[in-house]
């Protein structure tokens, strides 16, 4: 586990259960305080569920997270919703308000948390939305948006109450490389700037290993792989290993669970 | 043997299903409508799904209303005709809409206008997570759009049967007093003394109130509840509309036998 006392985050025997499938059976792990923290694993393993758990949209059947000594499967509802202001999360479709302009949406925060004067929900506004490049598009509706745009005025509207903790779910998926690097360039940029901690969930190896401090990797419910981007990038465990250099055979077999090859296309084997 | 338990088997499974569905939607339903009011963002919120639920079903209400008033008065009038009873064709028409038709015929327009709209709306709103990024900026999706919806259903719904028996009433007179020539003395005179305020009118607003809570109940819990997905909303939709349409018929029955029934 990440070698550090300080921790925003702190997640232990986390288990949680989906149908008849855990997704997690007692998974540990730290987020370091001020760090990027990079959880990685194939699709399917559940990371935008842990997410969503240390959200607290979903509670999880077993385990404790405490945020800042909160335990979040714990908390009440309207505890819990004064909590997720310390929190921002980046979600992969963006999720702006339709209905409300790029402007609206990064305003929306603070109109219902605060009660500034309109003149500073105007600076606050410009000066979030300055930081992800977008102010000169604030009067365009989410519609008019390209893919990347809409993720960056996201994360405008993520930040807008300086959130201690900003969770980002696949930033990098569907992405071209411009923005794409424009993404890795500014999660690293506002963890530094702004002193945020920030949790990246992906499976892009090369962009998540070039800005994380830490990296977990998660397969079939457990955390199978941990250390610094170098410690993982040149680890030995094959499962690691495979997911990590894109090997199509290994460990994680290419071929979903299915009966003999020959008996399923009726060959008689002699 | 083994198919009766099987068929015990599958009725208990969806008996535990439906039964947690209703107390999912109880919840909901509980959640988002009650609590501490918000002065600040409600009253722009409530007047807006206002607009939206209400003004919008205008039209459909007004045109509806005015062609069953009509179609009302010419059958009421084939029928007291014969028996020479023309005049009574206000009382007919009245009551009849008051009591029964400007409730139930309004309410069933404002679930195929409004109630599918409300449906797709959350539901897409739930597809393209906007529903959880609102909850992970720390305001509770129930409170702020369903709650202003509710409300909207509840307050738009009587008046919009008011407007609906107005309008009706207004066609029939265009039927009955203008083309046919009943005798629009005896036909307002007759229509006036029928009606009681309590036992009539008051009754009908009741049963549109229930009507437009239930029917907002039910599409806003499709929304939220939908799978998200194409098909998921489209399905919703489509409950959200027979399912209003059945609880509508059978909530009058039931109403009506409370208030009008046998004594």
């Amino acid at each position: 586990m990440a070698e550090s006392d300080d921790n925003l985050i702190e997640v232990r025997n986390l288990r949680f259960q989906r149908g008849e499938r855990w997704i997690f059976d007692g998974v540990d792990f730290n987020i370091a305080r001020g760090k990027i923290t990079a959880i990685m694993g194939p699709s399917g393993t559940g990371k935008t569920t842990l997410l969503r758990l240390i959200g607290g949209q979903l509670r999880a059947e077993a385990g404790s997270i405490h945020l800042d000594g909160n335990d979040i499967p714990r908390l009440n509802r309207n505890d819990l919703f004064a909590v997720r202001r310390k929190m921002g999360m980046l979600f992969q479709s963006g999720a702006l308000f339709t209905d409300l302009t790029v402007y609206e949406n990064v305003a929306f925060p603070l109109r219902v948390h605060t009660r500034l004067p309109e003149a500073m929900i105007r600076d606050v506004v410009l000066m979030k939305l300055h930081a992800v490049g977008l102010r000169g598009a604030r009067d365009l509706m989410p519609s008019e948006l390209s893919g990347g745009m809409a993720r960056r005025a996201a994360l405008a509207r993520a930040i807008a109450l300086d959130p201690q903790l900003i969770m980002y779910d696949e930033p990098f998926v569907g992405q071209d490389p411009i923005s794409m690097g424009m993404l890795v360039q500014l999660i690293r940029l506002l963890n530094d700037a702004l002193g945020l901690t920030s949790i990246i969930v992906s499976h892009d190896v090369h962009e998540t290993a070039s800005i994380a401090d830490y990296i977990y990797v998660i397969a079939d419910g457990k955390v199978i792989g941990q250390g610094t981007p170098e410690q993982v990038l040149n680890t030995d465990d094959a499962r690691v290993r495979q997911f990590i250099r894109g090997l199509p055979d290994g460990p994680v077999p290419f071929h979903y669970p299915a009966i003999d090859y020959c008996k399923d296309l009726q060959l008689e084997r002699e | 043997m083994n198919w009766m338990l099987n068929f015990v088997q599958r009725l208990g499974a969806t008996g535990i299903e439906t039964l947690g569905v209703f107390g999912r939607a109880s919840l909901i339903w509980w959640r988002a409508l009650w609590g501490m009011p918000d002065w600040r963002n409600g009253p722009t919120l409530l007047v807006r799904q206002l607009y939206f639920v209400g003004v919008y079903s205008l039209i459909i209400i007004v045109v509806s209303g005015l062609f069953i008033g009509m179609v009302l008065a010419l059958q009421g009038y084939t029928v007291l005709v014969r028996f020479g009873a023309d005049q009574a064709l206000g009382q007919l028409v009245s009551l009849a809409l008051i009591r029964e038709l400007g409730p139930v015929v309004a309410a069933l327009l404002f679930a195929g206008r409004a109630g599918s709209a409300l449906t797709a709306e959350i539901g897409l709103m739930k597809t393209t997570e906007q529903l959880a990024s609102m909850a992970m900026i720390g305001v509770d999706p129930l409170k702020r759009v369903l709650r202003p919806r509710l409300w909207a259903g509840m307050i738009a719904m009587p008046v919009l049967t008011q407007i609906f028996n107005m309008v009706a009433i207004w066609g029939a007179v265009a039927v009955g007093v203008d083309w046919l020539k009943v005798d629009a003395g005896s036909f307002w005179a007759n229509m006036q003394s029928a009606v009681q305020f309590r036992e009539d009118v008051l009754n009908g607003v009741i049963k549109s109130i229930v009507f437009g809570a239930v029917v907002t109940w039910i599409a806003v819990f499709q929304g939220y509840d939908a799978t998200p997905t194409s098909e998921g909303i489209s399905a919703a939709t489509t409950r959200t509309v027979v399912y209003s349409s059945l609880a509508i018929l059978g909530i009058d029955f039931l109403l009506t036998a409370v208030m009008f029934g046998v004594k």
